[in-house]
Order: C-alpha cells, then sequence, then structure tokens
C-alpha cells in the first residue's frame, strides 16, 4: 500500500488508465449504434436518440428540413392484398402465385380459368377419396347462386376489399343482405369464403353432418383475442412472459 | 405421409405445451425461431418470391371507425412473428413502399392512395392523395399531405392524431385466425374425406403469433364518394350500399 504514495507509480496508474479510457473512446466511434453514447447530440453526425434523420427532428433537435430525408427512387410492386386468402386458395402453381401478386388489380382476367380449375380441383380431390367419378362431384352454385366462372371471375379480377363508407362494415350479414361492405377484424372471412366455395345453395352442403366432408368451416374461432379496442384496434403483442 | 405439416401441426402443439409448462424463456424462443423460419419456407399466405421477405403481406382490413365518419385500413406484412426476440428484432424496411389504394371510381384503379415508408424510428404517411403513377410501379408522393408516427415497439405503443387522421405502425399480435395446417392439408389431398377438423380439435395456426402492422384511419370526406358496389353488377345482388375497392401493396426500391 506503501506504493501508493510513490510519484512515479502514481503517473504509471495514470497513464495505463488514460489509455484504458482511448480504448473505449475508440469503442464508442466504432458503435454509433446509439448503445453506447449516453449523450445525444444534434451535431454528431448519426441519426440516434428519436432523431428523424441525422441530428433533426425528434425532440431535441431542430425540424428535419425536407431535403434532408431522401425519398427518391423507382418502387416496383411485389406483393398484393385485396380479399383474404385469394391468392392461397385458388393459384394454381407457385409462378402463378408469384406472378398474381405482381399483376395490376384491374388486369387479372389472366388469372380466372386457373382459379376455377382450382376450383374443381378440391372437388375432384374428394371425389376420390369418395369413390366417386369425378365428373359427378362439382361445384355447385352458391348461396348467391353464383356458378363456378362467376365466382372465380369476382375472386381473379375484382379482387380488393369493398368497405362501404359510414358502415355498416361486413364480410357477411345473412340477416341484413350484406355482403363485402368492409372487413372487420373479428370477421370469420376464412368461414364464409369456404361456404362460397363448398357450401352450394343453401351453404351447407359440405358442412361435415350427414357423411359429407366438412369443409364450410375451418371450426376455429377468434378464441381470447379482443377486437373492442380503439385506434390503432390491434392488441399489443405476444410476449413469452 | 403428411411429412412436413405433420412437422409444423406438432411444433404448434409443443409450443402450446411450452406455454402451459412455462419452460424456459430461451427453449421457447428457440423452438418457435425454428417454427417460423421452417414455415416460412413453405407456401404462407402469398407466394415463394416475397415469403419471408421485408415485403411480404400477412392480411389486409378496411373497416368504419369508431367515429363513423371514419374509414380504418390495416395491414399486417412480415406474419408471422414468433413473440420474444424474433418480434423485437423485426423492422420495417426503409426500402419498402406500403401503399393503401382507393379506387373511389369503380374500375379497380387506384383514385388515391396513401403511402407509409419508414425512415429512421418512424413511418412517413403521404396522402390520401392521386398518385402520379397508377400500376405496378410508385414514386413517393412527398408533395402530398404528410405525417410522422414514431414505430411502436414491444414496449410502448406511439400513435399520431393529426388534421382528423390517425396512424400507426409497430409490433401487434396476430389478428388473423384460420387452421392454415388443416387447409394445406385440404390443398394437397391429405384430408379427404372428412375436411376440416371439428369444433375443439381444429387449430388456429396464428394464435400465438404477432405481426408488423401499419394502421390508417382517415375521414371520408377525404377518400370521396364511393362507386355502386361490384356485386351489384359482377355478382347480381341488388340493394348494397355503395362502395370503395381497397387494396394494399408493398413495392420495393429499384
Amino acid at each position: 500500500m506503501k506504493n501508493y504514495k510513490n510519484k512515479s507509480y502514481k503517473l504509471t496508474v495514470f497513464v495505463v488508465l488514460l489509455l484504458t479510457s482511448l480504448i473505449f473512446v475508440q469503442c464508442i466511434d466504432d458503435d454509433d449504434n446509439g448503445n453506447v453514447i449516453d449523450v445525444i447530440s444534434c451535431n454528431d453526425g448519426i441519426q440516434n436518440g428519436n432523431e428523424d434523420g441525422i441530428d433533426c427532428g425528434g425532440s431535441i433537435c431542430s425540424p428535419c428540413e425536407d431535403n434532408q430525408l431522401n425519398f427518391d427512387g423507382n418502387f416496383v410492386q411485389e406483393d398484393f392484398a385485396g380479399r383474404p386468402g385469394v391468392n392461397i386458395i385458388f393459384g394454381i402453381t407457385d409462378l402463378s402465385k408469384n406472378n398474381y401478386n405482381v399483376s395490376e388489380v384491374a388486369n387479372r382476367t389472366i388469372f380466372q380459368e386457373d382459379f376455377q380449375k382450382v376450383l374443381e380441383n378440391y372437388y375432384d380431390i374428394y371425389a376420390i377419396s369418395l369413390d366417386i367419378p369425378v365428373d359427378e362431384l362439382n361445384y355447385e352454385n352458391n348461396i348467391f347462386d353464383w356458378d363456378a366462372a362467376r365466382f372465380t371471375t369476382i375472386m381473379s379480377n375484382f379482387d380488393a376489399l369493398q368497405v362501404t363508407p359510414n358502415g355498416p362494415t361486413t364480410y357477411y350479414d345473412a340477416t341484413n343482405n350484406l355482403v363485402f361492405t368492409g372487413r372487420y377484424l373479428s370477421d370469420d372471412v376464412m368461414g364464409f369464403t369456404l361456404t362460397l366455395m363448398f357450401g352450394g345453395a343453401d351453404g351447407i352442403r359440405f358442412d361435415g353432418n350427414n357423411g359429407t366432408p366438412q369443409l364450410t368451416t375451418d371450426a376455429v374461432a377468434p378464441g381470447d383475442r379482443d377486437f373492442t379496442l380503439s385506434f390503432p384496434y390491434l392488441e399489443v403483442p405476444l410476449t413469452l412472459d | 405421409m403428411e411429412s412436413d405439416n405433420f412437422i409444423f401441426v406438432n411444433l404448434n402443439n409443443y409450443y402450446k405445451t411450452m406455454k402451459k409448462t412455462k419452460l424456459l424463456t430461451i427453449i421457447g424462443g428457440f423452438s418457435l425461431l425454428m417454427l417460423s423460419f421452417i414455415f416460412m419456407s413453405l407456401d404462407h399466405i402469398d407466394a415463394t418470391n416475397v415469403v419471408g421477405t421485408s415485403s411480404d403481406i400477412a392480411d389486409f382490413f378496411a373497416f368504419e371507425g369508431d367515429n363513423p365518419d371514419n374509414t380504418v385500413f390495416v395491414a399486417t406484412i412480415q406474419g408471422i412473428l414468433a413473440p420474444g426476440v424474433v418480434t423485437e428484432n423485426a423492422s420495417f424496411d426503409e426500402n419498402v413502399l406500403i401503399e393503401f389504394n382507393i379506387d373511389n371510381t369503380g374500375d379497380f384503379i387506384e383514385d388515391l392512395v396513401i403511402q407509409a415508408i419508414k425512415r429512421g424510428d418512424s413511418i412517413y404517411f403521404f396522402g390520401p392523395v392521386i398518385p402520379n403513377r397508377t400500376g405496378l410501379e410508385s414514386d413517393v408522393l412527398t408533395s402530398a399531405p404528410n405525417h410522422i408516427v414514431q414505430i411502436s415497439t414491444t414496449e410502448e405503443t406511439f400513435i399520431t392524431n393529426e388534421d382528423g387522421m390517425s396512424f400507426f405502425a409497430g409490433p401487434r399480435r396476430d389478428p388473423s385466425y384460420f387452421d392454415f395446417n388443416r387447409f394445406i392439408n385440404i390443398a394437397n389431398g391429405d384430408a379427404a374425406p372428412e375436411g376440416f377438423y371439428p369444433p375443439g380439435e381444429s387449430t388456429d395456426f396464428f394464435v400465438g403469433l404477432n405481426v408488423l402492422a401499419i394502421a390508417v384511419e382517415v375521414p371520408n370526406s377525404l377518400l370521396g364518394n364511393a362507386p355502386q358496389h361490384i356485386l351489384e353488377s359482377q355478382g347480381t345482388i341488388s340493394g348494397l350500399p355503395p362502395a370503395y375497392n381497397v387494396w394494399v401493396s408493398t413495392k420495393r426500391k429499384e
């Protein structure tokens, strides 16, 4: 302990500490992700804290000028969603599904024929399993009296959600004769789509009763999801706790 | 053998069991990571080219807001995200433009768009605005009215309310529900002749999962008049109220 009183030893300790601190400073410079720097600066040349751009915006720095954020470029479509499940249910091949996603909504007539083939193919699968000739088990007009061509045309050529301003919103409401006036988070959209595909004129053709396959519903309910929340109407993410 | 799908179901059941017995978080996180990875390598709700990418749309919703004069648009992307580290690490892509499209004339060509794109820790929204181009390519319409919302985290929710509009972006519980595994069995011919499982035996694939979500609530006065409902002309159904035709697209910077 007496060595602490030695001036040269003190100097050595000081130098070692200085060098050590320089190492840490170097680490900070290498690691500009905002995790290490305690003090957010509006002139440190990086976007950190809650800055909207490099050294601008957020709660501390002056607002970003328009030209400080770059939105330039040509953006090309990669994915698309209108009505739920259309591509996965009716797409005939992976290639076709990829092509569907990068096609214009108003230019989808080329997909209708394949959609209709896929619809009939679901019936062929069940005909074979039930030992019925495939030409004797076919799609029958659904609850809206849509034949296979009309149904698949609506699915392919007009694939968007319809939403009625000032409501009422529903994907299907038999009581009030409403269909496709929007889609709530809670709407059983897949069940309704299956009913259009497999329900026939009364909506219960293949509902699992009387020895039929159960195809008009997947028998899944929303469970413990809460659909009563205000904006953004979605539940906080699940955690592992 | 139903092979791959059989594995998914078992993993899903394993996850449920794990939750009940509160196994170590790290094991749960790892198994879910594996689950999501394996599943995304299949043909999820989209096609092979976009599955597992930052532009992959999981689902889309449009409905009347709590304020009946408003319409709400919700897009979920990058599904499916396991709770924990996968969700915490999920992020929007600064090169992917998320675009809500509104057709208010009935020709299924967008008359208005609401664009959303990430910069820094925020999402910038532009519109509703008339696009200068329609169809498969867009540029960001920076001269349109714009609003900014800080991206929410698993811990904190940020909402911007301005000009009668509301904006949100961040991780949320997946609202979609479907026995997706069984549907794949059906599509592959592996579930004939039974079809779907009866209630109690069915499994909601998405019940324990998260997504990234974008939500916008817009006064209808900014969306124009709605056209005749498409099913009046194409579906031979009469008496339906006028309805916008709306869809969401993701577009990547070239």
